[in-house]
Parts: C-alpha cells; sequence; structure tokens
C-alpha cells in the first residue's frame, strides 16, 4: 500500500522491495531518502524504532544502514534500507525524529558511518579515543588482547586457595 | 562571553558511573545552577560487552544464554523474543503447549521486572520498605523459575522451536499459591504509596511528556502508554496467541513518573489474570510435547541418541554445525517488560547470524532524559531515572 | 629480659590476631554493582538471605567510608579505570571480592569490548563463580574473606596494595605523557601486559 504511494509520487525512489517472512523491506537510493522519509512520515510512519547498520562488504557498496518504521494508526512496519559506499556520509533523521539522535550515534560509533547534520556526532558506546570501529567485519573479535582469544600468560594459581580448604 | 558571571554558580555532577541502588553503570553529568538543572547529559557504554559482534561468532543456539543477560530482571522475556526472531527466519511454529508455557513465564518475568522497578524507584526516593515486601515476591518467582529451568535469575528456557523442558507437577501448586500472594502483597505496597502524599509530591508532574513528544522520542512500553497512547504489541501485532487471552492494558494521562508508577502496577495485576488463564490452558491441552520434533531444528531427546543412529547424527550435526538457516533478514519485535523489544536478524545462510541487533525498549527512553529534567532539581533527575527503568544490560548490550 | 626473643614476634602475632579479629568483623561493603550480578545482590540484601546478619545492613556507597568492594557484575574496559580510581578512594585496609563470573574473568565475554577478569587491574582476594552466584554463595564468598583476614599479616597486606598505587602513578604518567583518556591508556597497559605474558598491570 504504502509502497504504491512511493512508487507513485516518487517514481525512481526504490531501488528494489520485497517481503520476506512478512516483512516489508524497501532499498532507497542515498540521494532520495529524505523525500522518501517525508512522505511516509505523512503516511503515519512515526515511530521511528531503530537505525542500525550492516558490514556487507560487496564490490558496489560496503554498508547497507537499516532503519524500522511502525505506523501506530496502522500497525504495519517499514524497513527502509540505504546503501553506503565507504566514507560515504548519510543524512541525518534528527530534526525529524528524536528517536534518531543516539541511533545514529551508535551507528556512528560501531562503523564508522557519519551523519551529516547531527548536532553531536560523538562515540556513544566506547570511548572518545577507541582506535577502530568495532562492529565493521575487519575488526578482530577480541579487539587485539591475545589473552582473550587464548589463554596464555602466568595465572593466579599459585596465590590462590582452594574454598574446601 | 558575558555570561562569566552568571556561569560561576554553575556546578557540574557527575551521577555515577559507580551508582548506589545498583541501577547499573550509568553515568549523568548535570550541569547545575544552584539546585536547578540546566543540563544533563547521559554517558553510556559502561557495560557494553560487544554482544552483538560475539553473536556473529556463535551459532543462533549459543546466543539463547546471552539474551539472558540482556535485560537481566526479566531474562525470560529476553530469550522468548530471540527465539521468536529465529523461528520467524526459519518459518517454523512452536506446539502449542509450549506457546501457552511461554506466555506464562513472560508474564512471570514481566512481573518481576515490574517489582524490581517499582521497588527500585522507591528505595532512590527513601521509600526502603516497599523494596522489601517486593522482592518476597521476587523470591517465590524465582523459586518458580528454578523449578522450571533449574536457574533463578538467567534460565535460559527457552530453545528454537520450543522450550528447555516441560514444567515438573509442584509446578502448578506453588504457582497458584503464587497467585493468591502477589496480590495481597501489591495491595500492601500500594496502601504505602498511591495516597501517599509523600510519593505524589515526589512523582506527580515530574517527567510529564505529551504523547506526540513520546512517539517522536521512539518511547514503547510502560512509559508511552503512561503518556497515553495505548500501544501494546500483545494487543496490537498479537503473537503466542495472546489475541485468545483477556487482559486489559492501562493507560495513563499525563506520562509522569506517578503515572509510569501507575501503569506499572495495574501490569502487574493483569498479568496476574493472563498467568489464571495460562494455568487452566495447560489443563485443558493435557500433556503434550514442548518442542517441535524436527530433529534437524531441535535436539532430539537422549533416550532418541543413545539408541538410534539418526538421532546420533543429528544431535552431532546441530551441535557442531548449527541449524542451516534460510538466507535473508527478519526484524521480530515482542512486549517486554519496558517496551518493545525487537531482534533484527541478519543471516547469510552460515551457522551463525551474520547481523545480530538488538533494539532495546529504554534506549530512547534514556536519551530523552536531558528533556525530561531540565529546569527541575536534582532530586527529580533521581525520581525520573527510576520510573524510566534503565536497564544497562539492554541499553549497552 | 634477657631470655625474651622478640625475633619470635609473639606479641606481634597476637596483635594481628586481634586486629584481623576486629577487621573481619567489621566489614563495610561496598556493592559496585554494574549487571546481573547485582540483581542477586538486592535479593540478598531482602528479607530471604538478609545480608545484615553479617552487620552490613546500611551500604555505605562512599569508597572512603568502606573497607570491602565487592564487584558485581561484567567490568568493560571502559569501566576498569572507574573501578581502579574507586578502589584507589578506598581507606587501607582493604578487599576486593570479585563476585560472578564477569568479575573473575570476563565470563561468557571473550569480547574487545570486557576486561578478562577485574584481577588484571586490581588486587583480588576472593572469587565467587556463578552466572550469578546464588546469595548462598556470596555470603559463602564474605566468610572466606573473613577467614582469610583472620590468616594475613600486617606487613603483607601493605605491600599488595602499595604496587597498585604504583600502577596508579603509571597510569597517571602515560596519561600526561600521551595525552590520551584514562580508558585508553589502560586498555593499553592491559594490552601490553597480556602480549608480554603478565595480564596484571598492579
Amino acid at each position: 500500500m504504502v509502497i504504491e504511494r512511493i512508487e507513485a509520487q516518487l517514481p525512481g525512489a526504490i531501488l528494489e522491495h520485497h517481503a520476506f517472512r512478512g516483512d516489508e523491506t524497501i532499498i532507497v537510493a542515498g540521494a532520495r531518502f529524505l523525500e522518501v522519509v517525508d512522505l511516509i512520515f505523512g503516511e503515519g510512519y512515526q515511530l521511528l524504532l531503530d537505525v542500525t547498520a550492516v558490514d556487507l562488504e560487496t564490490p558496489e557498496y560496503r554498508f547497507e544502514v537499516v532503519y524500522h518504521w511502525l505506523n501506530l494508526a496502522s500497525q504495519a512496519r517499514l524497513r527502509i534500507k540505504v546503501p553506503l559506499a565507504e566514507g560515504a556520509a548519510q543524512p541525518s533523521l534528527v530534526s525529524r525524529f528524536k528517536s534518531a539522535d543516539w541511533a545514529e550515534r551508535e551507528v556512528y560509533d560501531l562503523f564508522g558511518i557519519p551523519f551529516e547534520g547531527h548536532p553531536n556526532l560523538t562515540r556513544l558506546l566506547m570511548w572518545e579515543d577507541f582506535p577502530g570501529h568495532p562492529l565493521r567485519k575487519d575488526f578482530p573479535l577480541d579487539g587485539g588482547d591475545l589473552f582473550c582469544s587464548q589463554d596464555i600468560g602466568a595465572s593466579f594459581a599459585p596465590e590462590a586457595r582452594s574454598l574446601n580448604a | 562571553m558575558e555570561t562569566t558571571a552568571k556561569n560561576s554558580d554553575r556546578m557540574i555532577v557527575n551521577m555515577g558511573p559507580s551508582h548506589p541502588v545498583t541501577h547499573g553503570t550509568l553515568h549523568i553529568v548535570l550541569e547545575l545552577e544552584g539546585e536547578i538543572i540546566v543540563k544533563a547529559t547521559p554517558n553510556i557504554g559502561y557495560l557494553h560487552r560487544g554482544v552483538e559482534k560475539l553473536g556473529e561468532h556463535l551459532t543462533y543456539q549459543q546466543f539463547i544464554p546471552l539474551t539472558d543477560r540482556l535485560n537481566y530482571c526479566s531474562s525470560l522475556m529476553n530469550n522468548v523474543g530471540y527465539t521468536m526472531a529465529v523461528e520467524k527466519l526459519l518459518d517454523i511454529q512452536d506446539p502449542p503447549r509450549s506457546r501457552v508455557l511461554r506466555v506464562l513465564c513472560s508474564e512471570l518475568a514481566r512481573i518481576g521486572d515490574h517489582l524490581v522497578c517499582i521497588g527500585i524507584n522507591a528505595v532512590d526516593i527513601g521509600a526502603f520498605t516497599a523494596f522489601l515486601y517486593l522482592f518476597r515476591e521476587r523470591e517465590t518467582i524465582y523459586d518458580l523459575f528454578e523449578m522450571m529451568a533449574g536457574q533463578r535469575l538467567h534460565s535460559s528456557f527457552t530453545r528454537i522451536g520450543g522450550l528447555f523442558r516441560d514444567i515438573p507437577p509442584e509446578f502448578e501448586p506453588l504457582c497458584g499459591q503464587f497467585l493468591e500472594s502477589c496480590p495481597r502483597t501489591v495491595d500492601e505496597m500500594e496502601s504505602l504509596l498511591t495516597h501517599n502524599p509523600i510519593w505524589a509530591d515526589r512523582t506527580k508532574g515530574v517527567g510529564s511528556i505529551a504523547p506526540d513528544n513520546a512517539v517522536n522520542w521512539g518511547y514503547t512500553g510502560p512509559c508511552l502508554r503512561a503518556a497515553g497512547v495505548p500501544q501494546d504489541l500483545r494487543k496490537a501485532q498479537p503473537y503466542l496467541d495472546y489475541e485468545t487471552y483477556a487482559f486489559d492494558i492501562p493507560v495513563g494521562t499525563t506520562g509522569d513518573v506517578y503515572d509510569r508508577y501507575l501503569v506499572r502496577t495495574e501490569e502487574i495485576r493483569q498479568s496476574l489474570r493472563i498467568i489464571r488463564q495460562c494455568l487452566d490452558r495447560l489443563k485443558q491441552l493435557g500433556p503434550g510435547p514442548v518442542i517441535i520434533e524436527d530433529y534437524k531444528i531441535a535436539l532430539p531427546p537422549k533416550e532418541k541418541v543413545y539408541t538410534r543412529m539418526e538421532s546420533l547424527i543429528h544431535h552431532f550435526k546441530l551441535i557442531m554445525h548449527g541449524i542451516e538457516m534460510p538466507v535473508g533478514e527478519v526484524y521480530s519485535a515482542t512486549e517486554a517488560a519496558n517496551g518493545e523489544l525487537g531482534f533484527y536478524l541478519v543471516s547469510h545462510g552460515g551457522k551463525s547470524p551474520y547481523r545480530i541487533h538488538v533494539r532495546p525498549p529504554c534506549y530512547p527512553i534514556f536519551s530523552s532524559f536531558d528533556e525530561q529534567v531540565r529546569g527541575r532539581i536534582i532530586a527529580d533527575a533521581v525520581s525520573v531515572l527510576g520510573g524510566m527503568n534503565i536497564i544497562a544490560g539492554e541499553l549497552d548490550r | 629480659m634477657a631470655g625474651i626473643n622478640l625475633d619470635d614476634s609473639v606479641m606481634t602475632t597476637r596483635l594481628d590476631s586481634v586486629i584481623n579479629w576486629a577487621r573481619r568483623n567489621s566489614l563495610w561493603p561496598l556493592p559496585f554493582g554494574t549487571a546481573c550480578c547485582a540483581i542477586e545482590f538486592m535479593s540478598m540484601m531482602a528479607s530471604r538471605y538478609d545480608f545484615s546478619r553479617f552487620g552490613a545492613e546500611a551500604l555505605r556507597f562512599s569508597p572512603r567510608q568502606s573497607d570491602m568492594l565487592l564487584v558485581l557484575g561484567t567490568v568493560t574496559n571502559k569501566q576498569a579505570p572507574v573501578l581502579r580510581q574507586i578502589y584507589a578512594q578506598m581507606a587501607e585496609p582493604k578487599w576486593v571480592v570479585a563476585v560472578g563470573v564477569c568479575a573473575s574473568s570476563g565470563g561468557m565475554y571473550r569480547t574487545y569490548a570486557t576486561l578478562q577478569g577485574i584481577d588484571r587491574v586490581v588486587p583480588v582476594d576472593v572469587y565467587v563463580p556463578g552466572c550469578p552466584p546464588r546469595p548462598e554463595t556470596m555470603i559463602h564468598g564474605v566468610m572466606e574473606l573473613q577467614k582469610k583476614i583472620s590468616r594475613e599479616s600486617l606487613s603483607a597486606r601493605k605491600e599488595h596494595i602499595e604496587r597498585f598505587y604504583q600502577s596508579m602513578a603509571r597510569q597517571e604518567e602515560l596519561q600526561r605523557a600521551k595525552g590520551l583518556t584514562s580508558y585508553q591508556v589502560v586498555r593499553e597497559m592491559v594490552l601490553e601486559a597480556g602480549a608480554a605474558g603478565g595480564q596484571q598491570i598492579w
């Protein structure tokens, strides 16, 4: 329903759409993104639940920024995905949806995707001078800490005493 | 620049990150002029454990204990939410008995979470007795969880396709006892708080929010319902057969801390109503399987593993290679105690999710903290924080 | 007087045991609650398990007024310098109980963000395993700490904590020299220690 209206009023904005397991998903190019958002806001999709990203590492683009909306009147959900190249910026939705504030900061922190127009784009979950962006696929799970992934080094065992002593 | 004289009254106070009364690791930087809060900046991430990245390296079954530790006051609801997301991706459904039991545990967990929230909110404001009364009931809930799943707090009770095991026969009498004692305890707690002038002074008018503003901030759950928006996923987008249970959802008017307290108290009573219906339904359904019998997804029972070759192979494949997942992505949401708990799973067909993202209900609520307390005194910051029910485990993941 | 050998330290031993007896029976806890273990701690404070039987009714959330630091829950790399600061602010004598597997060893979170055990950044006296440990286990842990206190000697106590203060001085020096935040400095100290095979930075 809403997808047809988007196609009618903003032709060419939707690059692809599918519904898998009942989830309506549309893929929108970055340049047309804000127009689509304004349109669906008018259609009643006023609760922005979440902004997140996926590091896909495909040859055409690296990231996909994923938005989830809920329409309180019709209880319909919509997922919008925006493909993004490495280093490209995504327009921020903070001026329209206050829930985008922290969600975009988290995506910036964990993926390194900059959001244009965000009033306070600083790290949220990691500390300010943390090197790297953890959720990228090239960042190791243990963050470079050898002890984390392999048990090496001296342990405290000689000083420890059993509870049964 | 001309404000240097005015700024000399400004003081910066840190609330946290080591915060009394175990709210978890929250850090709020308050800029004060005298006692009035000029700006409040929450600093989060002190409990960011890297759960989403860890999920990319674990199998779907191995992620279940990690979900327990998200909202640790109501662990079972996280388990249910996550396994429902995986089941949506697989396009399977768990057996009827499992669905009733999932509703029962979710409602028990919801009651547990609200008991902690109200208790801690009261302790922060100074009313210690309510906390002691409410924790007595929470101990009974712990006993019920221990009976069902073997663990008090982090039960990891659900599995993909159903549940770990069926409830033992001792469960029903204890649950019946709980259904008798809990309303009396909630009445006692209400007699201490609801018409108490000190409680009203500290909570009425504090942290009010208009419905449109709450929706714009991304609020869901009791905080949104207290603001006047009747959004509850159990009624609006029913799952686990919630449309067949009779219950009401309380909706507030102003969205202040007092309304949030009233909404949570009434939700406890409604959850008790649902649990009573679950127990009746279990009797009607009679004994049956609590997990699907597809051994490509759920572990076969041990008797079969030890006696039949195919079951042994299925067991081996499930443990070593995980489940064969279809390629695709899903977003599945349930009405957790704090609001809409969403799981976004991206699968590229492997044994681990390619990306797993948790949408915590208290995340957008906490991001509105500055707007909620600006212009108020410090004591109100404590009330508002308690009323929001911020659980650092799900906030930071 | 000539026959008394002061090196036998008979008097010191009795002084040790009197002082240790006083210390172990007046442990004032500082609950450093971060995650789920803090909820079990709340249960321990509530009526069924009643931690106030051990004299810990009124929890003083001030490090200056407590002597037992109960670390309840996961300590992340971002929280590590905060933990060190709280431990540094406590007046001696002071003891640390790592409650739960996350505090003891990082628990199930073998990731970039979680500190793999608080013993990497502060000295720990008792480890209480469990995820989360039952309130009875935590009480047992505190009782084990009491037994440990009754066995310890006064001079070894100071050496233990002295090394920690030296590591705090090293941390502050590195912060000044490199201009980084305390989080990044502590993280780098931990990584260096791990790479050298030592793990602890104190």
